[in-house]
């Protein structure tokens, strides 16, 4: 490389569209992986629970990506649309595998374009109002610890196809973790008014958490099968890196989570989903014969 | 920064200017501790400011997009893009810096409306087919504008547009590519397309500023290797370039004055309404006050999490964070 | 200068950081640009996404500009004498009291 030019050296080794467009080109992360159901696995069910993970993340990632072009800084947009991205490439395998095991053959598109709120299997928090900055820190806080805990555990799955999903998600999941905790602590522990915009957020946030560690029969049989993790088993690892976060971001130590009680995995939707998956399935709709 | 700079006596000015006219002519660059005359650093900071501005502001037109796209897979290309886009105006504004103006700075310029952008991103984006004209007409004129400039004299500013060069060249394939699947489609889309094209093609020739005759300081800038071609001689290149990958494509171009001449070896192009140019760009064009004010609102809104992240800063200045 | 070039004075921003980045293993870390952040922790974290992209395993360095000394034989200029040692002609060199209002 010759020395005065870094840029040539960082762009000559990944001069492909899936260094670019990150989440564009994620075939690889399933290349070589064997896609036959795992023995004693019923197809549907492992869909339903790959469509729930799936859902979680896609629309995390639509409502993330609302940020680009009004967040606080030039970096944050930055930063919060690779999350998104992140997030969105998730969303694409697991709907992708979802369409594999229940033998529709059903693509990404398909899930995500062609079905109505009510099918949608997304917890409520992924879908939340978008609020101030404070609250986007938590809800990422939550949900990507959440997620994490889930994604570490699901790299042991039955399923060969949702363990290579997880492998490469849990760097992902990494690294927004530390993102909403180094903001976590600067907004907590900023200036009084950010303190108190923190802490508002965090109460905010805090009743909807309940809905994370409650067990779904689908996720109930698919972890009894060692295919799928029981959300309810990370509760206490979530809760701790929160309080350990909160509290060093000088705010109040959370009290336990809310009870656990299912709502978006049924089904059962909060107002905002609707006008969400609305604007994200407009143009889609609009033009049911296209292709793009 | 008159308020620290010592006038140096205008002998050491002459022996200086000898030097930097020196590095321009044997094409050397200029970086940013070296002597510069006044006029070279002030016509940088406005011309990297701009292209830094334009950065900023082109993320809207395609960003309105993002929610919206029609797959999964378009959603991840245009995010991703529109991500880039912030990276590029952060890459100039860094280049920017280096000649002695703060971002900060910059930045309130933009959201008060006193330095400009590049016009074309006042221009409403219409229909889904809007992003893959932007990516691929927008977008090709940028590159066309952008190429020759990673051989400008100001080093800082030459390093940014290699890099954004790279970029954008994925950035205008996907734009192409885009379309190409939509002519491909149903006769709704390509209809989409074509109209896209009749609204975009006249800005984009117009992205290549005014005619090189009301242009005064061209010639000047030529000298100074801020700028390495003329504005008729990009918008040419541009032309030619573009003709034969509309005919791929099977789209026109709205123009009957285009024609290909055997003498000159180029084609032959109508004039661009310089009027409806200098509307938009002194701020009558149809998204104007809402591209800045959107900025203004996202910077105004931003003021307390800036403000929290550097009082954190100030109060563990000597402590590490715990690693969680 | 004229009016529109004047610079104002620039309100307390994040102080600026210069980035190294060692694109691969075996490689130097080479400067490739800078940053604006408001403390080391949040500069990597701008840094990677702004230079690196995201990619994994590629060494950033971030340090704040005004800890660079530089020497450049060949760069002589009085203008700069104030702070001849430093890298760039950036704004935040020119220390500046915190209680003068909109600096």
């Amino acid at each position: 490389m010759s020395g005065d030019n870094i840029f040539t050296g960082l762009v000559e080794e990944h001069d492909s569209d899936t260094r670019w467009a990150f989440g564009t080109g994620f075939t690889e992360a399933l290349a070589g992986v064997d896609t036959t159901l795992p023995e004693g696995v019923d197809g549907e069910d492992l869909a339903r629970y790959c469509q729930m993970l799936g859902d979680d993340a896609l629309v995390q990632a639509q409502r993330l990506s609302q940020w680009v072009t009004d967040a606080p800084e030039l970096e944050e947009e930055v930063a919060l649309a690779n999350i998104a991205l992140d997030l969105l490439g998730q969303a694409r395998l697991l709907l992708a595998r979802a369409g594999q095991a229940d033998g529709t053959g059903r693509d990404e598109d398909d899930f995500a374009y062609r079905r109505e709120a009510a099918q949608f299997r997304n917890v409520r928090l992924a879908a939340a109002p978008r609020g101030d900055f404070a609250r986007a820190i938590t809800t990422l806080l939550v949900l990507s610890g959440w997620r994490l805990s889930l994604m570490s555990r699901l790299r042991e799955s039955r399923d060969p196809v949702l363990a290579a999903i997880a492998a490469k998600a849990v760097n992902e999941l990494a690294y927004h973790r530390e993102y909403a905790v180094s903001w976590a602590l600067r907004l907590g522990d900023g200036t009084e008014y950010s303190h108190e915009r923190m802490a508002a957020a965090v109460a905010d946030v805090w009743p909807s958490t309940g809905e994370l560690f409650a067990t779904h029969p689908v996720e109930a049989r698919m972890s009894r099968l060692g295919v799928g993790v029981d959300p309810a088993a990370v509760a206490a690892e979530v809760h701790d890196v929160l309080v350990q976060v909160l509290t060093t971001a000088t705010l109040d130590e959370p009290g336990a989570f809310p009870e656990p009680a299912e709502a978006g995995r049924r089904g059962d939707h909060g107002p905002e989903l609707a006008p969400l998956l609305e604007e994200m399935q407009q143009v889609a709709r609009e033009h049911p014969e296209a292709s793009w | 920064m008159t308020t620290t700079a010592q006038e140096a006596p205008p002998g050491d000015d002459r022996a200086r200017q000898a030097d930097f006219d020196a590095k321009v002519a044997s094409n050397q660059r200029i970086e940013p501790r070296d002597w510069m005359p006044e006029g070279y650093r002030r016509t940088l900071v406005r011309q990297v400011a701009q292209h830094a501005h334009s950065e900023i502001i082109g993320m809207q037109p395609e960003g309105d997009w993002i929610a919206s796209a029609p797959s999964l897979r378009r959603k991840a290309i245009l995010l991703a893009k529109v991500q880039d886009e912030a990276g590029h105006g952060l890459y100039l504004y860094a280049a920017a810096e280096t000649l002695g103006i703060d971002r900060a700075e910059l930045t309130e310029r933009l959201i008060e409306g006193r330095q400009k952008y590049s016009s074309i991103f006042n221009y409403p984006s219409l229909t889904y087919a809007d992003v893959g004209v932007i990516g691929w007409l927008v977008d090709g004129a940028a590159i066309c504008n952008q190429v020759p400039l990673c051989r400008t004299s100001f080093g800082p500013y030459a390093r940014a547009m290699v890099r954004i060069c790279k970029e954008e060249s994925f950035h205008q394939r996907q734009g192409y590519e885009l379309l190409m699947r939509m002519m491909e489609g149903t006769e709704g889309q390509r209809a989409m397309v074509q109209d896209a094209v009749d609204r975009w093609w006249w800005p984009s020739l117009m992205m290549f500023g005014p005619p090189d005759a009301d242009s005064p300081n061209t010639q000047q800038s030529l000298e100074w290797g801020i700028k390495i071609d003329t504005n008729d001689a990009l918008r040419q290149k541009f032309v030619d370039m573009t003709v034969p990958q509309a005919d791929k494509l099977g789209v026109t171009l709205p123009d009957s004055e285009l024609a290909w001449n055997e003498e000159s070896g180029q084609y032959d192009f109508g004039e661009p309404d310089w009027n409806e140019f200098k509307r938009v760009v002194t701020g009558s064009g149809p998204c104007n006050a809402e591209r800045v004010a959107r900025r203004r609102v996202a910077h105004e809104k931003g003021a307390w999490v800036r403000d929290a992240a550097t009082a954190y800063a100030k109060k563990h200045q000597n402590s590490r964070e715990v690693a969680v | 200068m004229s009016a529109d070039e004047k610079p104002r004075p620039v309100r307390p921003e994040w102080p600026l950081y210069e980035v190294f980045v060692r694109g691969k293993r075996g490689l130097n870390h080479v400067h490739v640009g800078s940053l604006h952040a408001p403390d080391d922790r949040m500069a990597l974290h701008n840094a990677r996404n702004l230079y690196t992209r995201r990619n994994e395993g590629v060494s950033i360095w971030v340090v704040l500009a005004e800890h660079i000394t530089a020497s450049s034989p060949d760069e002589k200029d009085p203008f700069f004498e104030p702070s001849g040692d430093k890298v760039y002609r950036h704004p935040t060199f020119y220390p500046v009291p915190e209680d003068v209002p909109h600096i």
